[in-house]
């Protein structure tokens, strides 16, 4: 079985400039959200209490609701988790009126035998509470692992290939975050530590793509010496095409797996995923190269550095090393 | 050219032989068992103790359903596991018959516990099953900051006492002794007395430096914290916290819990498979302080809305207030053990072992105070309330006696909260996650789940696109998640929902380097390279590639290993080794499998690749 086979090189740089305008328009539709919904963020990094409780029955939110109201925590935020008769309560952190902040324990406890005295058969499922300080540290060190992964992957393209590249690889992948995170602010989905790491895997993840291509483009250097480069780029992405979306595709019916079995839990996890992985095909073979060759990348600047490196690869550099007459 | 020496093949035999061997405890699941250890320090576990565990059973006639009895010296535990849950419990409450005679006063803690079903000859090369996280079998996390500054005040409170009955021994006469921002104040009417008191305290306390100041009408000595003091009593408070939640959790008897120091002043708490969640939040996050002080001697309780005599602290003390002296004779972190028993007249009391300092003391002040009342105080939350009132009746030291109690039941409850009481500064939670152990077994099934039909899903398509080449890629997959699996036990990493999550995407992507091989493979049989010659550079040309895509995504896994915490931690362990793992299996070991079975073709004209 082959899906792709391509016999002629698709002209991929013909179209580069309206690519990348469809990506730009993404890129700042993605922060026009983010900017004006903001991202939900989880408790995990805001601080505040989650109280999950399973029903027997299908449960009634508007009653949970308003029960949960009088107890007068503010904004209390209740919605089905899973299943209807999962129920999710979000609670913000709660001040005593000594200035300490109230323990979660009094808090879940209040809240169950508020709902207890309603319905008797809730049962406590999980109850997880993040104090302030925590949730500040749990974004910083968000912020900060996002930033080691750009600088270690700009510092790692740029010794393994040159900075053109890593330049375009981290801008085309940095857009696929940016459009993740739009995705998560304009449908108000929850944003929590498991969707981070799961941008960040599928940022180290997509610019893999990318190092796939750049690889591609650095052997069309050395194999087609007559071609320019736009040429060059288009027959890299060409025959790189199918690998790349066969790849997506089997790492894509994990992700589904686990979108579709693996819970609420992992619902989001697994949809950053979907998107990050999505828009990681798009932008790996539209936008990263697209972006080198405007950066203006050259023949001189891969071959060069390879001569030296590996003498050894002489034989592979032959295009009829090896074949049969 | 497609052919491995020897020595490769040995090395992916041996690779495989490992990964099964480790990876196989965890198909065995876990037992019932009875766990039995030590409640005192003292008390051990010997083979004495294993005679008479195993003569209760045998008159049981439970000795049959018992199928192991292990002696963890190291751990300070006996584990015994039955074949039921039905002879578990009955056991237990033989067990606990016979070695707890005296229910008020335990010898040893026999809870019921499930332990990893493992064969023996696995177990003693450690081939241990993963432990599960907490959100995989249920349970309480607790993070715990532990205050400092208290901890720094109270240290400051002691040695204003230590500081005012070292003047009172020299006879240095001093007008007043202050505590303000972490600073002692101690004011004297002339320069001399001052000047003698800087002497006495700068030897006898040798935890501050003290320098003098004139005040308007006063001599002032200021004294001052030294940085290895600071530093000594935050790590002392932190430690001796450790221990008192270690204290805790065993009255709950939990198996495997874990109390650890993260970072300067935090401590995290975890107890898995506790079924009770309600009651481990209360014993752990119990932040309580307790102090023993004199009442006083005129009027040892007010009414409750009264306001108490100048110099004087009122707490509450049932309905009423009881009245206390400032001055603070020993802080729980003083009390050894506090334990119900009776007094030589048979009535319930709590005897109470101070350490030395703490003796020291108490037998200072008793010995001045003779049939005055002296009372124990617990602080939760910043407010007090009084255990008991009681009146010295002798000179004592460090083992004493509080009787007065009305039943043996309150005896205990005293010396609960006497222990309790014992912790060297508040703690507060500052991060907690409880987790229903239904929903830690829905969870495995959940995440286990995802990971197999997606296996199954990528196996049905790589089998249909490249024919015996996609089965080489299966079988590579599978050995990865043999490997991971064998690592991650070997290391003991605990397994999260996270972790399954990042084993499942591991997979996902580790397929990545078979399908860039085979594709290399198919381009160059495309251009007419003949099979072996092709499988050799789709091989070659494919590994730079393979090889610049892990990193990256290394480098992704690792940020996440750095700056994640909790739950991130666990994904970010199983992404990195699955990166790892994958490149022995998608690379090295499926060239195996290809060398294997093409290598020895010498006129091989078409390979099976779709």
């Amino acid at each position: 079985m082959e899906f792709f086979r391509i016999k002629k090189d698709i002209p991929f740089m013909r179209y580069a400039l309206i690519l990348n305008a469809i990506s730009l328009i993404t890129f700042l539709a993605a922060v026009f959200f983010l900017w004006q919904k903001g991202l939900n963020l989880s408790i995990e990094f805001t601080g505040g209490t989650v109280i999950e409780v399973q029903y027997e029955k299908a449960a009634e939110l508007e009653i949970i609701r308003n029960a949960v109201t009088t107890l007068g925590y503010g904004e209390v935020n209740v919605q089905n988790f899973g299943s209807s008769k999962d129920v999710m309560i979000r609670l913000p952190l709660i001040k005593n009126a000594d200035g300490t902040i109230m323990s979660s324990s009094d808090q879940s406890k209040s809240v169950l035998s508020k709902l207890q005295d309603i319905d008797s058969s809730v049962h406590l499922q999980r109850v997880e509470y993040v104090g302030p300080q925590v949730g500040e540290e749990l974004l910083y060190g968000g912020i900060k692992a996002l930033l080691f992964v750009v600088i270690g992957i700009v510092i790692y393209l740029s010794i393994r290939f040159e900075w053109k590249f890593a330049l375009a690889g981290i801008i085309a992948n940095l857009h696929d975050v940016i459009i993740i995170l739009g995705f998560f602010a304009f449908f108000h989905w929850e944003f929590s530590l498991s969707v981070l790491a799961a941008v960040l895997a599928v940022l180290g993840y997509s610019v893999n793509e990318s190092v796939v291509i750049f690889d591609r483009i650095r052997e069309n250097f050395r194999r087609f010496r007559k071609l320019d480069t736009p040429d060059i780029i288009d027959s890299a992405i060409t025959s790189t095409m199918s690998r790349t979306i066969i790849t997506h595709g089997s790492t894509q019916m994990m992700v589904l797996s686990m979108l579709l079995f693996g819970g609420a839990t992992l619902h989001y996890f697994a949809v950053a995923l979907t998107i990050g992985i999505l828009f990681g095909i798009y932008s790996s073979v539209f936008v990263a190269a697209a972006i080198a060759m405007w950066l203006g990348v050259k023949r001189e600047d891969l071959v060069k550095i390879e001569a030296k490196v590996e003498k050894d690869q002489a034989r592979l550099d032959d295009p009829n090393y090896g074949a049969k007459v | 050219m497609n052919r491995y020496p020897l020595w490769k093949y040995a090395v992916i035999g041996v690779a495989l032989i490992i990964g099964v061997i480790y990876s196989v405890p965890n198909l065995f699941g876990e037992v019932p068992a009875i766990q039995i250890a030590p409640a005192r320090a003292g008390l051990k576990i010997d083979s004495r103790l294993h005679e008479k565990i195993d003569a209760a059973l045998q008159k049981a006639d439970l000795l049959k359903s018992q199928t192991g009895f292990e002696e963890l010296s190291q751990e300070g535990v006996i584990r015994i596991r039955f074949n039921d849950t039905d002879s578990q419990l009955k056991a237990k409450d033989i067990i606990e018959k016979e070695l707890n005679p005296d229910q008020a006063n335990t010898d040893y803690i026999v809870a019921l516990a499930l332990v990893a079903n493992t064969p023996n000859g696995l177990m003693s090369i450690n081939a241990l099953p993963m432990p599960l996280g907490l959100d995989l079998r249920g349970g309480v996390y607790f993070l715990l900051k532990v205050d400092m500054q208290g901890a720094l005040e109270k240290k400051l409170a002691a040695l204003a006492t230590d500081a005012r009955s070292r003047l009172r021994d020299k006879s240095i006469r001093y007008q007043s002794i202050d505590k303000k921002n972490s600073q002692l104040f101690i004011k004297f009417a002339t320069a001399e007395d001052a000047n003698k008191a800087k002497d006495t305290l700068i030897d006898g306390i040798p935890d501050m430096l003290f320098e003098s100041e004139k005040g308007i009408d006063s001599f002032l000595l200021k004294g001052i914290f030294k940085q290895a003091s600071i530093q000594a009593t935050q790590e002392n408070a932190l430690k001796q916290n450790i221990i008192t939640l270690n204290k805790r959790v065993n009255e709950l008897a939990v198996k495997e819990p874990v109390i650890q120091k993260q970072g300067v002043d935090r401590i995290v708490v975890q107890l898995p498979g506790v079924q009770d969640t309600a009651r481990a939040k209360d014993i752990i996050g119990r932040t309580a302080t307790l102090e023993a002080r004199l009442a006083d001697p005129l009027q040892s309780s007010i009414g409750p809305l009264d306001t108490p005599p100048i110099g004087m602290d009122a707490f509450k003390f049932g309905d009423r207030q009881g009245v206390f002296k400032k001055g603070v004779i020993i802080t729980g972190d003083r009390i050894i053990d506090a334990s119900a028993g009776f007094d030589q007249n048979q009535r319930p009391s709590v005897n109470l072992t101070l350490d030395a300092a703490g003796g020291r003391a108490m037998q200072e002040m008793t010995r001045e105070n003779l049939q005055k009342p002296m009372g124990m105080i617990l602080f939760e939350k910043g407010k007090g309330e009084v255990l008991t009132i009681a009146t010295i009746q002798g000179e004592f030291g460090s083992k004493f006696q509080i009787t007065g109690q009305p039943t043996t039941q309150s005896a205990n409850d005293l010396a609960l909260l006497l222990r309790a009481g014992s912790l060297a500064a508040p703690m507060e939670i500052i991060e907690e996650r409880t987790i229903g152990p239904s929903l830690g077994a829905e969870n495995i099934e959940k995440g286990f789940k995802s990971l197999v039909y997606g296996f199954i899903a990528i196996a049905i398509f790589m089998l249909a696109y490249y024919m015996l080449f996609g089965f080489f890629s299966v079988v590579a997959l599978a050995v990865n998640l043999l490997l991971l699996i064998a690592v991650l036990s070997m290391l003991q990493a605990t397994l999260s929902l996270p972790g399954i999550a990042a084993m499942a995407l591991a997979l996902g992507m580790a397929i990545d380097s078979n399908v860039l091989i085979n594709e290399r493979i198919r381009e160059e049989l495309r251009q007419g390279t003949n099979p072996q010659l092709a499988i050799s550079t789709g091989f070659e040309k494919a590994w730079a590639t393979i090889f610049d895509s892990n990193v990256t995504t290394l480098i992704a896994g690792l940020a996440l290993l750095a700056f994640g915490s909790g739950p991130i931690k666990g994904f970010a362990i199983v992404h990195c080794l699955g990166i790892l793992t994958s490149m022995f299996s998608a690379v090295f070991f499926s060239r195996g499998l290809v060398n294997l079975w093409y290598g020895s073709k010498k006129k091989l004209q078409s390979v099976s690749i779709g």
